[in-house]
């Protein structure tokens, strides 16, 4: 079995302990939380470090789903298993069950967290465009205090994010809004398998049914999981239909930029994104009115 | 003789006087040990003062080796000894012989010729730091161009892969032929219609979940090298270590413990195994070996590879007459094909498959790529899952064509069951048979009319749901010495029988089980031969210093070869039991009737001996018969007389979203045949296994490059192999037909599911298609795959 | 630098590297060799024990990381030299071929059951999903669980022996 190259293994026990720790050595340091992306990165040796610090016992501090009025918390060691268990969290967004279900298998569940999923920023991980369609925001603990980024602004290409050597990310916040639902939808080659595309819808209607905001976000069609701005634009204001789904569709299709490779030729993963598009759209409006399709 | 089975159609039936076992569905002896975590792998193995081998492989597909750096590795602290491809070519070991007569780098000395191909080792005090020091040897490559595409191997500006041959100056490895080309020409010249198709099998990959592995123990003063290794066939390892590494066979011993799966992927000799020897030779000590998932993926045997095009020539009226072929087979760098010599294309010959054909012909060229080597893996029976996808494939296509039932047209050419023994127009003798009960049991268990009408329902609605059938025949048990030998060594196999004088037993096999339960059936053989309960008969199997010789566990073999031999070495103790119960009664043998399990004197009751009373009198005091030696044992060596051919009736049904093209395998009924049954549970597990295998094919494992040679499946993250939410609950059957030269009549059944499977789901996919007008489409048939296929615009998988 | 934790109920001590992963911890250093390992990628779950009462792939787990916690592996399910249900319904419904994948299936399915004592077919699979078995075909492992599941519920039926028939004519079973 191949395994890792040599690196001195180091514990904190709080956030503060943490970013102290960080501080001090740099970009030798690597957080390590769930570690199912990571240490096989290491054991194939494309990663490497001269420290791995566990952060694991932060889950104490930092693995929480907390509803307050108008948003949800949800602390970075919030382990997979626990996001796909919370049923408080499934009725304000029921996207997330949708997407726990298929993320990886039970048992890696049960070790990955939503703050590992999202700092590893591979384009096909499923909790960015879960986080990309609920519009999330990531808070950043650093030396210098905490600050807050927009999933946009989070994602700074593959595997880049805006979190700096020295910072960790502690928290995910969710705006909620009412008469809103939301969905996902993946298509893989195998359970398990990261997403050949998969798509999440989040839709909210106004007082007189129209659709008030809407947000689709994509994963595995473009350097990192992305928002379709230009989607919102064509819904907002109109009453939710098969054929504005479809319009979605096509601008779902025609803003991503997928590439072949193993998983699916381009034009199929194109095609994936317009399709899937339309039923997570479709499904999430249905669930604003209780509905299941 | 025939009966009517319980749901109405009349099936073969074996005589209840060779009903072998008596045992039937009997939990497996080998189990307690695995659930309690005591199974014991290679890896398990902790010797003292043992030391740890790592591997060096190439980055690149095709290069020129110009200089192997091995200083800082050597200086590393806990690095014991660090070998290059140059230091082995000093002592004659740089090359190896393969199993098909080619030879292999066992570490590169001239060129790299895939990636993956092992370059050096180093053997450390610890695993880790084996690996640490791969790190820190500088090999300085010269790239040279690739060959990828088997389709442009043969082209004159393809770059050479094997100039370490004497004046090779192509790409080619070899030609072979079977069946009659003039024949089949004119069969086809006058036929109504011809149907033409190419069909890709795609390579890929036995990835049993133990990886390959050795501990190699040399002991310096007694010159005794102890190999505990993960080998499907142990004694024809040990054979060829004796003609490669110059050590006398009695000073090698090889150890097959327990096996993580085997699959084919265990047969050949790697150059690990070689190294790991090398590396306790020059230490002195014990060296592990244990390569990991990459390596296994990148480097050890994989399958299939044939790039076919298949014609199938018929009447109008759906009498199939000739099927004609023509194939390209990628045999990687080295052709490490393990194959019977004479079957260079293995047993590809059967592609007649289960027909009554005027002709066939076949003709196939086999080349060189810079691809690892292999060829015959993966529960191929010697390349049938090839033979019968082709003709599988291709008649599928004909009944599109013919616009008929697929299974009204394999009904309609069935080998009849009174043309048995029937020879195939390649020349094979099917051993017996009774195809259209079978098929009609699966219709059966299917509901086949009733899917039939779903399905034509659905299709109004747009909904893509297909019905797929395959029907199989196998050739399996290799094999007759006068026809099979694997580098001279025939393919019979030995099996000893002891009976220890308290009537208790140990029987001593040359096959090697990997999870197929050889410790339960053989004892169940010779249980039901002998009439000593199985629980009192001990399996010993795996190390050539406890076994008598024979050629191991693979292509099915182990049930119709050793699985005879343990019968007949059984009824050769009996004979002798015989001689000494009229001994015991004071009668003449012929006076003796068998019981199981006791002699008794004709007409008289009470007049008997167990054979466990016989065993205690054989090693006891007192007088045998005149000429009869004491003890109670025997030996026998089985040459088979023909191969024993089971068959089995396929039906899938598989849905597919038409909007993400993905396929769902809905049901899957398998009907299988092997001859006489002796321990369901263990039967109905094989073929459990093989049909997951053919749901990985169909629709998932593909071993990939990219144009430059790189392996892009080098992972199970990327060479996907089904879960349990892929699969459907298997719903099986089966009739019996024994095979008549077998002893109790038995065929063998591991892999009959992984060569049946495959053409069953693509020709479900394809039948779910059909609305596109989609009449064939390549494996796997991933969802992209899929979708592509739908546009009208398939993709070849190379 | 110094690891201690629980494994299989004993407290064990060792001096390892930081790197060491807990696979390694439990075969090479405890002679635990139960748990096995068969990828390097977190794909096959053949080396899954538990961590803390949860199923985890030892192989992407650090020994270090497991320092201070409790860890229980195959060979901790036979108790007071009774075998665990579980470890008996694959004997039973032969739900093993090879063994390799088996411990890891029946930790997970052990964890299974202690949450959801009657789990449907699609539960069972789901739960297995994780994990990779080259023989079986599933089927029988998810009538392994099954059958453990019914024996701890008091509600088995059926004798193993009579749910396959042994016959020489033709039949089915499914």
């Amino acid at each position: 079995m191949q395994v890792p190259a040599p690196f001195e293994y180091q514990r904190v026990s709080t956030v503060d302990e943490a970013v102290t720790l960080l501080d001090r050595l740099g970009d030798t340091a690597r957080l390590v939380a769930g570690g199912h992306s990571l240490i096989p990165m290491m054991k194939l040796r494309l990663a490497n470090f001269e420290y791995l610090i566990d952060i694991n016992e932060l889950h104490d501090e930092l693995g929480y789903i907390r509803a307050e009025p108008g948003r949800i918390r949800i602390g970075a060691m919030t382990r997979h298993r626990e996001l796909l268990e919370s049923d408080e969290l499934a009725a304000a967004f029921p996207i997330f069950r949708d997407a726990e279900r298929v993320i990886a298998d039970p048992v890696v569940r049960n070790r990955g967290t939503l703050g590992g999923s999202l700092c590893q920023a591979d384009p096909s991980e499923d909790l960015s465009a879960v986080c990309t369609t609920l519009d999330a925001s990531c808070v950043i603990h650093g030396m210098n205090g905490e600050r807050v980024v927009s999933m946009e602004d989070f994602h700074q290409g593959p595997y880049e994010t805006a979190v700096g050597d020295a910072e960790i990310l502690t928290e995910v916040r969710f705006p909620v809004r009412p008469r809103g639902s939301s969905a996902y939808e993946k298509v893989e080659r195998r359970a398990g398998d990261w997403a050949v595309v998969s798509a999440g819808a989040a839709v909210w209607l106004d007082e007189a049914g129209l659709i008030a905001d809407a947000r689709v976000g994509l994963a595995a069609v473009g350097p990192n999981t992305a928002g379709i701005a230009g989607i919102a634009d064509a819904l907002r204001g109109q009453a939710p239909a098969e054929e504005l789904w479809a319009r979605a569709g096509d601008i779902a299709a025609e803003a991503c930029s997928p590439v072949t490779d193993r998983r699916g030729s381009a034009e199929y993963k194109r095609h994936l994104a317009r399709e899937l598009t339309v039923r997570v759209l479709r499904r999430a409006v249905a669930r604003i009115d209780g509905q299941e399709v | 003789m025939t009966t009517v089975a319980s749901n109405g159609h009349r099936t073969a039936f074996v005589d209840n006087d060779r009903k072998p076992t008596g045992h039937g569905r009997m939990l497996r002896k080998e189990d307690p040990r695995f659930v309690r975590g005591k199974g014991r792998y290679v890896d398990d193995l902790q010797l003292p003062g043992m030391l740890h081998l790592a591997i060096l492989r190439s980055p690149l597909a095709h290069a020129r080796v110009l200089s192997v750096d091995t200083t800082l590795a050597e200086a590393h602290p806990k690095v014991r000894l660090v070998v290059t491809g140059a230091m082995l070519a000093e002592k004659g070991l740089a090359w190896m012989p393969t199993l098909s007569n080619d030879v292999q780098a066992v570490l590169a000395t001239d060129k790299v010729r895939f990636q993956g191909q092992e370059v050096a080792f180093v053997v450390a005090e610890d695993r880790y730091s084996a690996r640490d020091a791969l790190e820190l040897i500088d090999v300085e490559y010269e790239a040279l161009d690739p060959v990828i595409d088997v389709r442009t191997a043969l082209s004159p500006d393809a770059p050479v892969i094997r100039d370490d041959l004497e004046g090779k100056s192509d790409n080619h490895c070899f030609d072979w032929e079977t069946g009659d080309a003039a024949e089949t020409d004119a069969v086809f010249a006058r036929a109504d219609v011809v149907v033409s198709e190419d069909i890709v099998y795609p390579r890929v990959h036995p990835a049993p979940m133990e990886t390959c592995g050795a501990v190699a123990d040399y002991d310096a003063v007694d010159g005794k090298l102890t190999l505990w290794s993960t080998t499907q066939a142990p004694h024809a390892h040990r054979t060829l270590y004796a003609l490669v590494a110059g050590l006398p066979e009695h000073k090698i011993r090889v150890v097959s413990p327990d096996i993580g799966g085997g699959f084919g992927n265990k047969v050949p000799i790697y150059p690990g195994y070689v190294c790991a020897i090398v590396g306790s030779l020059l230490t002195g000590k014990p060296v592990k070996w244990m390569e990991d998932r990459a390596e296994n993926l990148i480097s050890t045997g994989f399958a299939r590879d044939y790039v076919m095009r298949g014609e199938i020539a018929a009447t109008r009226d759906g009498k199939i007459l000739a099927i004609r072929t023509n194939v390209l087979a990628d045999h990687g760098a080295f052709n490490g094909t393990a194959a019977p010599v004479k079957y260079p294309a293995g047993f590809f010959g059967v592609f007649t498959g289960s027909y009554d054909l005027e002709a066939a012909h076949c003709k196939m060229t086999a080349v060189y790529t810079n691809k690892a080597p292999g060829g015959v893996a993966y529960a191929c029976s010697f390349r049938i899952t090839e033979a019968v996808y082709l003709v599988e494939r291709i008649v599928n296509c004909l009944a599109f064509e013919l616009d008929m039932d697929p299974v009204e047209l394999r009904m309609k050419n069935f080998i009849r069951p009174e043309q048995f023994p029937y020879r195939t127009k390649t020349g094979w003798v099917y051993d017996s048979g009774n195809y259209a009960p079978t098929m009609e049991l699966a219709k059966q268990l299917a509901g086949y009319d009733e899917l039939r009408a779903e399905q034509a329902e659905k299709r109004v609605r747009g909904e893509l749901m297909g019905i797929g059938v395959s029907f199989f025949t196998e050739a399996v048990g290799a094999g007759p010495r006068k026809d099979m030998d694997i580098l001279g060594l025939g393919m019979a196999d030995g099996c000893e029988l002891r009976v220890h004088p308290t009537g208790k037993a140990v029987v001593r096999l040359s096959v090697q089980t990997q999870g197929q339960g050889h410790e339960t059936t053989f004892a169940q053989i010779v249980a039901e031969e002998l009439g000593i309960p199985p629980q009192d008969i001990e399996v010993v199997h795996g190390d050539t210093d406890q076994t008598p010789f024979g050629l191991g566990t693979y292509g099915s073999r182990s049930t119709p070869v050793s699985g005879a031999a343990a019968a007949l070495v059984a009824r050769k103790v009996r004979d002798k039991a015989k001689l000494i119960a009229s001994g015991m009664l004071e009668v003449s043998v012929a006076d003796l009737e068998w019981e199981k399990g006791s002699f008794r004197v004709a007409g008289d009751p009470n007049a008997s001996v167990t054979i466990q009373d016989i065993a205690m009198r054989a090693h006891g005091a007192g007088d045998l018969p005149e000429g009869v030696e004491g003890g109670l044992e025997a030996q026998i060596c089985y040459n088979p007389e023909n191969l024993t051919y089971p068959h089995g009736a396929y039906i899938c049904v598989v849905d597919i979203d038409p909007g993400t093209a993905k396929v769902t395998v809905r049901r899957f009924v398998a009907v299988d045949d092997c001859g006489t049954r002796i321990n369901p549970m263990i039967i109905e597990g094989q073929v459990h296994g093989g049909l997951t295998d053919g749901v990985g094919m169909a629709l998932m494992e593909m071993i990939a490059f990219d144009e430059d040679g790189n392996c892009l499946s080098g992972s199970l993250m990327d060479y996907l192999i089904p879960t349990a939410l892929e699969v459907p609950d298997w719903e099986t059957g089966f009739t019996v037909t024994p095979s008549p030269h077998h002893p109790i009549g038995a065929k063998g059944v591991g892999e009959s599911a992984t060569v049946g499977s495959p053409p069953a789901i693509v020709n479900a996919v394809v039948d779910a298609l059909a609305p596109f007008g989609i009449r064939h489409a390549d494996m796997p048939l991933t969802p992209s795959r899929v979708w592509e296929a739908m546009q009208g615009r398939p993709v070849p998988p190379i | 630098m110094q690891v201690t934790m629980i494994v299989n109920g004993e407290e064990v001590t060792r001096e390892i590297e930081g790197r060491l992963l807990l696979v390694h911890f439990l075969r090479d250093h405890l002679q635990l060799t139960g748990t096995h390992w068969g990828c390097d990628t977190s794909n096959c779950g053949t080396c899954v024990v538990w961590l803390d009462g949860e199923p985890v792939k030892s192989c992407t787990v650090l020994a270090a990381m497991a320092g201070g916690h409790e860890v229980r592996t195959v060979e901790g399910l036979e108790q007071n030299g009774q075998l665990d249900p579980i470890q008996r319904g694959f004997m039973e419904c032969h739900g093993l071929q090879c063994g390799f994948c088996t411990p890891g299936m029946m930790m997970t399915a052990r964890a299974l059951l202690d949450t959801n004592p009657d789990p449907s077919d699609e539960e069972i699979r789901e739960a297995i999903s994780g994990q990779i078995c080259r023989c079986t075909g599933y089927a029988t492992i998810v009538r392994s669980i099954r059958w453990a599941a019914a024996e701890e519920a008091g509600t088995r039926t059926t004798a193993p022996d009579t749910e396959h028939t042994v016959a020489t004519t033709s039949g089915s079973a499914s």
